[in-house]
């Protein structure tokens, strides 16, 4: 059987990605720290997203999976975000 | 039934195998989806009451859970280098490391919940029904589900982890069979993943 061979992610690449992260981490805590009003939400989850891209795309090695693995991770993200806008749609409306 | 003597003809598809364990994310992405939208809505029509109960968290230990998860992450994203690179002892030693990691996750976790029980607050213990308000109640309700069911993620991938760590040992894992390892790595991510997004909507977010 022909392997497919594996793309090798240095070590240094995932360094790189949990020093990221640990320093997401705390700016969110930071950030939370001040009285933003409805924005520490927003703030707080816009740092969250980042952190969760950086994790499916070094850790979870999206970034070296073939297109058709990104498109149906994606597409699961949009069916929440859909699911997401419609259920505030019906309570902010109804 | 004769062909599976033929031990050379196991059957292994490293493709397949990666687009089975992301279909079983799918379902856990939206499965904890669900939960974070009960969680949104029940915020967004009792904003003081959620204000109120979150600040009742210690955000001391749901940072230092961050950090430990994240740690972990790294170490078993690492391993699957380790083991294309043929470094068995690394590849043990990163896997075991994110053992340890994964059980002072849970020990933090168990005091966290301890500090809660002995304030008197669990699902449905008098003191939360008869003290607190309809929205601190859904707070804490969701807080011990979320929490929970993460938690019992935690075990089933220290698990998996375990049951990674005996086959790289005995050799069934190795740099053309990567694909046990990988996928409890994907697993592993997930729970990080799910973490990310629980400790600001928890801990942070008073």
């Amino acid at each position: 059987m022909a392997e497919e061979k594996h793309h090798i992610v240095p070590y240094r690449v995932y360094i790189i990605v949990l020093v990221a992260l640990l320093v997401l981490t705390f700016a969110s805590i930071g950030i939370t720290e001040i009285e933003l009003g409805a924005y520490t939400v927003a703030g707080a989850l816009i740092f969250a997203c980042i952190k969760s891209f950086l994790v499916l795309t070094y850790f979870m090695h999206l970034k070296y999976d073939k297109t058709y693995i990104k498109i149906m991770v994606g597409s699961v993200f949009v069916l929440f975000i859909v699911i997401l806008v419609f259920t505030f749609l019906d309570y902010l409306y109804r | 039934m004769e062909e599976t003597a033929h031990t050379e003809h196991v059957h292994y598809d490293a493709e397949a195998s990666k687009i089975g364990m992301w279909l079983f994310i799918f379902t856990e992405l939206l499965l904890f989806g669900g939960l974070f939208i009960i969680y949104s809505v029940y915020r967004f029509k009792n904003p003081e009451a959620f204000h109120l109960a979150a600040t009742e968290l210690n955000t001391t230990i749901g940072a230092l859970n961050t950090v430990l998860l994240l740690i972990s992450s790294m170490t078993i994203a690492m391993s699957t280098t380790t083991l294309q690179l043929k470094k068995k002892g690394a590849t043990l030693g990163l896997l075991v490391i994110t053992c340890v990691i994964g059980v002072v996750f849970l020990v933090n976790k168990y005091f966290e919940w301890g500090v809660k029980f002995d304030h008197g607050i669990w699902p449905g213990s008098e003191h939360l029904l008869n003290d607190f308000s309809q929205g601190e109640i859904l707070f804490f309700g969701l807080y011990f589900v979320m929490t929970g069911l993460h938690a019992l993620h935690i075990i089933i991938g220290l698990i998996i982890i375990v049951v990674a760590v005996w086959r790289v040992q005995k050799g069934t894992i190795h740099e053309n069979r990567p694909s046990l390892l990988e996928n409890a790595g994907l697993y592993w991510h997930l729970v990080d993943l799910i973490w990310i997004f629980l400790f600001p909507l928890f801990y942070l977010i008073t």
